[in-house]
């Protein structure tokens, strides 16, 4: 068990080092110079050699990488060329509305995705699991931004229940929560429909069929104790869809969150906070990746030794 | 194949799929011939009086947009763009995807392991902040698009011909061929690669799903094909500030890439259920 764990941690250090490598060589592919981005049009040859000296940026390019390593094992992810101001301070303070979003689209991804990819797999290739598995389809194929807007122009304009955007209590998390989770759900309950599928076709729940156990309780006793738990962990897969889905759906809402300041960063061209969003998102994605591997090796053996 | 084709035409729903594909492709492809008005130009009565788009009716079927051009035809130009970014992207990202994983597949050792590191790092990184990134710095237009979106999509159909690969590696033909002195290139080219075509036709199908949502996303955000080329992400991204009065701006193309993005989704999946029946059924 611990060297299962000692390797997949090692891989995700490995992963994070490669991830800190691209986003490093993007700096470099940019066209604008990011030393006249920060001194502006008017600095004169001087100015701009002192603030090239200052970044480092005078350095050769391996120098220049073990610094910028450096600064963001320290937590520093440079300054935004606009905002003037130091892009980890930027998104510290916006991640909790994002962390607030996506725990309230989880919810709603669980809640829709759960049962429907549970009932569709008692139904296996009858007519309802094969509505339901084009419903999830209908659900991967609508783009966010277009649900978001929709949910918008019918549950905000013309019915008024809620806002029509910003940040605030319940009632605004609801829709860009809901946008976030109904796409996803639709992954999620064919994820869920195949783990249980899998269970189900086992040879102990044959026998509590032939025991005579009622059909639900099979299901949703003996079938779903076994499979909730990898169903569970298949959030921690989730988190890349969410990491594409904050940045529209954030847009769309004007939701205070680093997917806005993504956002706002595109339309500025302000490389260091794209780039530090992204970091954000690419730790976000092996966390939830490296749960998901501990929390099945804890239930599945076959997966430490494999 | 001839199994496979029986088995698909038996799935209703990946035939409706595949007609509605290729309706859509029939009317790109004649957009000039359907095109009851040219799509750039702005119609002064396209407008309202008070200089509003004008709401879907006899004259102009689907409304105008805010410059008072038909949005219709232009819906029509803009499953051009979709569908040619979706399909050259998609064909790209799966010849690369393609060729890295029957490569790290078959020749294995640290070749092997390097490009399946590298495949890991980047389903670490978030595609659409990746192409975000790549397509500011690079000047968007329809190519760089469909490049940027190549760039990010090719990991999927590695991660699974990499697997593929490996299983047949172990059959005994290909150690046949080995054992005849075949060089690996022929060996992969000849003995491989067609029983790896099943796979790629599925990815080939599904993936442009992801390239369709994935462009459509980019000129959402203001970073895909630039106007005036119409793109039905694009035609939002205009249109967005103006949504609540005119919502038929922001619901026709919508619906136009839900379905577009749906319909190559069920296909691809009745073709994996078609071609790998032992697959039936499961993700």
């Amino acid at each position: 068990m611990l060297r299962f764990l000692a390797g997949r941690l090692f891989q995700s250090v490995f992963i994070l080092l490669g991830v800190t490598i691209i986003t490093f060589g993007l700096l470099f592919l940019i066209p604008a110079d990011p030393v006249r981005m920060i001194a502006g049009r008017s600095a004169t040859p001087q100015t701009v050699e002192s603030i090239r000296r200052q970044l480092g940026l005078d350095q050769p390019i391996p120098v220049q990488y073990v610094r910028y390593l450096a600064n963001l094992a320290r937590g520093d992810m440079g300054r935004s060329y606009v905002q003037k101001a130091p892009v980890n301070e930027l998104i510290a303070s916006r991640l909790p509305a994002t962390l607030q979003l996506m725990g309230a689209a989880i919810l709603i991804q669980l809640m829709i995705g759960l049962p429907a990819g549970i009932f569709a797999s008692t139904r296996r290739n009858r007519p309802s699991d094969k509505a339901i598995m084009v419903f999830s389809f209908v659900g991967i194929s609508a783009p966010q931004f277009v649900v978001g807007l929709l949910l918008i122009y019918v549950f905000a304009f013309k019915f008024e229940l809620f806002p029509l955007g910003g940040y605030g209590g319940i009632g605004h998390v609801i829709l860009p929560a809901l946008t976030l989770g109904i796409t996803v759900s639709g992954w999620y309950s064919r994820m869920s429909r195949s783990s249980m599928i899998e269970v189900l076709r086992q040879d102990y729940i044959r026998t509590a069929r032939a025991k005579g156990v009622n059909e639900w309780r099979v299901v949703l006793v003996h079938a779903l104790r076994n499979a909730i738990l990898p169903i569970i962990a298949m959030i921690g897969i989730d988190i890349g869809l969410y990491a594409q889905g904050i940045v529209v759906v954030e847009a769309v809402f004007g939701w205070p969150g680093i997917g806005q300041l993504a956002w706002l960063a595109i339309q500025r061209v302000d490389i260091p906070i794209i780039m530090g969003v992204t970091l954000v998102a690419a730790v976000g994605i092996v966390v939830g990746n490296l749960c998901a591997d501990i929390a099945t090796s804890f239930i599945d053996p076959r997966v430490r030794h494999s | 194949m001839g199994e496979a084709w029986k088995r698909f035409k038996k799935d209703r729903v990946a035939l409706v799929g595949a007609i509605i594909i290729a309706t859509i492709s029939l009317a790109a492809v004649f957009a000039p011939l359907i095109a009851p008005y040219d799509p750039f130009e702005q119609f002064f009565e396209g407008l309202t009086i008070e200089g509003a788009p004008r709401p879907p009716d006899g004259e102009f079927w689907l409304g105008t947009d805010l410059l008072g051009r038909d949005l219709f035809s232009r819906l029509l130009y803009g499953a051009r763009t979709s569908l040619i970014i979706g399909i050259a992207a998609n064909a790209a990202a799966v010849l690369i995807g393609t060729a890295f994983g029957a490569t790290a597949g078959y020749v294995g050792g640290w070749v092997g392991i390097a490009i399946m590191r590298f495949t890991d790092l980047m389903m670490a990184f978030p595609a659409l902040l990746l192409a975000i990134a790549l397509a500011a710095i690079l000047k968007p237009s329809l190519w760089i698009v469909a490049l940027v979106i190549a760039l990010v999509n090719w990991v999927q159909t590695a991660r699974v011909i990499y697997t593929q690969t490996r299983a047949l590696v172990e059959r005994e033909f290909i150690e046949a061929a080995r054992a005849a002195g075949a060089a690996w290139p022929r060996i992969l080219m000849v003995h491989v690669l067609p029983h790896l075509v099943p796979h790629i036709l599925v990815w080939a199908t599904l993936g442009i799903s992801v390239t369709v949502l994935l462009e459509a996303t980019l000129s959402f955000l203001g970073i895909g094909v630039q106007p005036p080329t119409p793109s039905w992400g694009g035609i939002i991204f205009e249109s967005q500030s103006y949504f609540l009065s005119a919502p038929w701006l922001v619901f026709f193309p919508g619906i136009s890439i839900l379905v577009v993005a749906l319909a190559f989704n069920v296909v691809g999946d009745g073709l994996r259920d078609a071609l790998d029946p032992t697959q039936r059924g499961r993700d």
